[in-house]
């Protein structure tokens, strides 16, 4: 065996190593040493992240084609990367916090393991090797969702996700299996391609709709997305903020690469029409569910449903436009649900009020925060010149690329669920600037750290549309990876 | 004896059906538990079955089935473990108490 092969793993090898040093130290510390964990961590995740940005991807496919290290892999890790980041920021306060300082290097290392296993399902180019990821990024999740022991609620919504993950894997693995059927024998994604050509059987309809249910309860599409809203309240808020853009951003990545280059034979012939259903879905109730929350962790929960749709635009265009899109899209992502949730988690610390009404004339005390809190709402609901609406346009204009009727109906649906949209996320503006009542929040100084987060989350809301950098770099990474993503 | 593939595949769909039941219709965490197990060694058998009578020739399926199992392994662990902190909170694993949050 030719172990320099590991050499081509540089992401991974970066975050393992991480991990193995954070273990190592909070294992053999003693306690005024565990006092230097969460800057240790978040300074050497800091360092991280900039060596995945700086150092070029290989291009080189190892284990036999298993794995791929190519610049479209590695640019959506250095932005799982950053969203990673800020989440540790973020959370900086709570984890010293009485309850959990005395566990808080298993947050870490369960954070960094499944993180890991992101890494591997973006890079996989085999179903094996993708389900590995996918599992060892939801097990240690739903360890994460039950990490306040003291709260019932907490453990509520872990025996939730849980049930519906291991639901979910199984049903995605009995739709793999019918795959491996057609496969020839193999279950690289290239000879599976390869083999499905031609005109589908019923038993291969039947396989893809199990593999887009697995996946879509990953990402909460909507006919598999009950769990979302009471995982998403049960939570500890950094742990909800990082189910919400970190590992939602993975699955869409990996599910674009599994049905661009694994399905893309059988496109207009079996899972358009399906994930066309699935995006109008997505797309409306998402939006009209998230109108009667009061719960801004449930409002946000919603939101990001109806958000998940909006990224899965891509995978309809399903060609290299779209995937750049949808990377820009979970970008702007990032940064715009990360920035409403650090407010959110701010507000939830200092004064334990989490309902939207709780937020009536907030600008009276804590202006700072309904400043960031607004930019985040709109950059969600896309008003220019906020980073939200470029990558609306984007991914709009990516889908009408082909020039389909159908399609084109497609995006007027989602225009029109922009504007409902749009309702729902002016009312938390409305409560926070226009409301008359007296302010139900005292007026609080957030912590350092926090506050370094949010303006992280404020900058990419102001500069990512309007810088064309990052655009550029999306679409540059994927132009120059689309010889490994073939069958376009 | 020679046994066709579809006496392999017919009790695997009835594994996958009675596990999809038993996850909607049973009260007891631990019986749901059991369902889902159900589910996921039916997708086992079915990765097996293809493995041996369709591509004897390769191991894909034999070895995808051994990774399959220790995952559902994993899997099984952490929920026992969230179910037993269930228990410690309300004194029992009847579902129908689990119902602190919804809409």
């Amino acid at each position: 065996m030719d172990y320099s092969q590991f050499g081509s793993m540089i992401p991974e090898l970066i975050v393992l190593g991480i991990f193995v040093l954070v273990f190592l130290f909070d294992t053999f510390s003693n306690e005024n040493g565990k006092r230097i964990l969460t800057p240790l961590t978040t300074i050497l995740f800091g360092l991280g992240t900039i060596a995945i940005w700086i150092i070029p991807a290989c291009g080189e496919e190892v284990f036999g084609g298993m794995y791929i290290n190519d610049n479209a892999t590695n640019a959506i890790k250095a932005i799982l990367n950053i969203g990673v980041f800020i989440v540790f920021l973020q959370s900086a306060k709570w984890v010293e916090s009485d309850e959990v300082a005395i566990r808080k290097g298993e947050f870490y290392e369960l954070l960094l393991v499944t993180l890991f296993g992101m890494y591997l399902m973006v890079s996989a180019r085999h179903f094996l090797l993708f389900i590995i990821g996918l599992e060892s990024a939801s097990l240690p999740l739903a360890a994460l969702v039950a990490f306040n022991k003291k709260h019932y609620e907490s453990h509520e919504a872990a025996i939730k996700y849980i049930m519906t993950a291991v639901f979910s894997s199984a049903i995605l693995l009995v739709g793999l299996s019918f795959v491996y059927a057609f496969s020839g024998g193999s279950l690289y994604f290239q000879d599976i391609a390869y083999n499905i050509g031609g005109r589908p059987s019923g038993l291969l309809i039947i396989a893809i709709a199990f593999v887009i249910a697995g996946i879509g309860f990953k990402l909460s599409l909507v006919p598999f997305h009950l769990w979302t809203a009471d995982v998403y309240q049960g939570a500890p808020t950094a742990i909800t903020s990082y189910l919400s853009v970190v590992s939602k951003g993975a699955a869409a990545f990996a599910f674009f690469v599994i049905f661009v280059q694994c399905f893309g034979a059988v496109y207009s012939d079996v899972w358009e029409w399906m994930m066309y259903a699935v995006i109008i879905a997505t797309i409306t109730i998402g939006n009209l569910f998230a109108i009667r929350q009061k719960n801004m962790k449930r409002f946000m929960a919603f939101s990001s449903i109806s958000q998940a749709g909006y990224i899965m635009l891509g995978a309809m265009a399903a060609d290299g436009l779209g995937l750049a899109s949808m990377m820009f899209y979970i970008f702007v992502y990032v940064v715009s649900n990360l920035g409403a949730f650090a407010v959110i988690n701010t507000i939830e610390e200092n004064s334990g009020k989490i309902s939207m009404d709780d937020y009536n004339g907030l600008h009276k005390t804590n202006p700072w925060l309904s400043f960031a809190m607004t930019l985040a709402m709109f950059s969600l609901a896309g008003i220019p010149p906020f980073a939200g609406f470029f990558s609306k346009i984007l991914i709009f204009t990516s889908v009408t690329g082909s020039n389909s009727w159908a399609l084109y109906a497609l995006v007027l649906i989602a225009l029109i669920n922009t504007i409902i949209s749009l309702y729902y996320y002016l009312l938390v503006v409305k409560a926070m600037w226009i409301s008359p009542e007296e302010p139900k929040i005292a007026s609080f100084k957030t912590a350092c750290v926090e506050r370094w987060g949010l303006w992280l989350c404020v900058a990419g809301i102001i500069f990512f549309g309007l810088v064309p950098y990052i655009y550029q770099y999306c679409y540059d990474a994927v132009q120059s990876s689309l010889a490994y993503l073939t069958i376009f | 004896m020679d046994l066709s593939m579809l006496w392999y595949l017919v009790p695997s769909v009835i594994m996958l059906a009675c596990g999809v039941y038993g996850f909607i219709t049973r009260k007891n965490l631990i019986a749901i538990l059991i369902s889902l197990e159900l589910m996921l060694n039916s997708a086992d058998l079915n990765f097996v079955v293809f493995n041996r009578f369709l591509f004897p020739g390769s191991m894909d399926g034999m070895v995808f089935t051994l990774f399959a199992v220790a995952i559902a392994a994993a899997e099984t662990a952490i929920a026992i473990a969230i179910i037993i902190n269930i228990y410690r909170s309300i004194g029992n694993t009847d579902i129908t108490e689990i119902n602190k949050m919804k809409f």
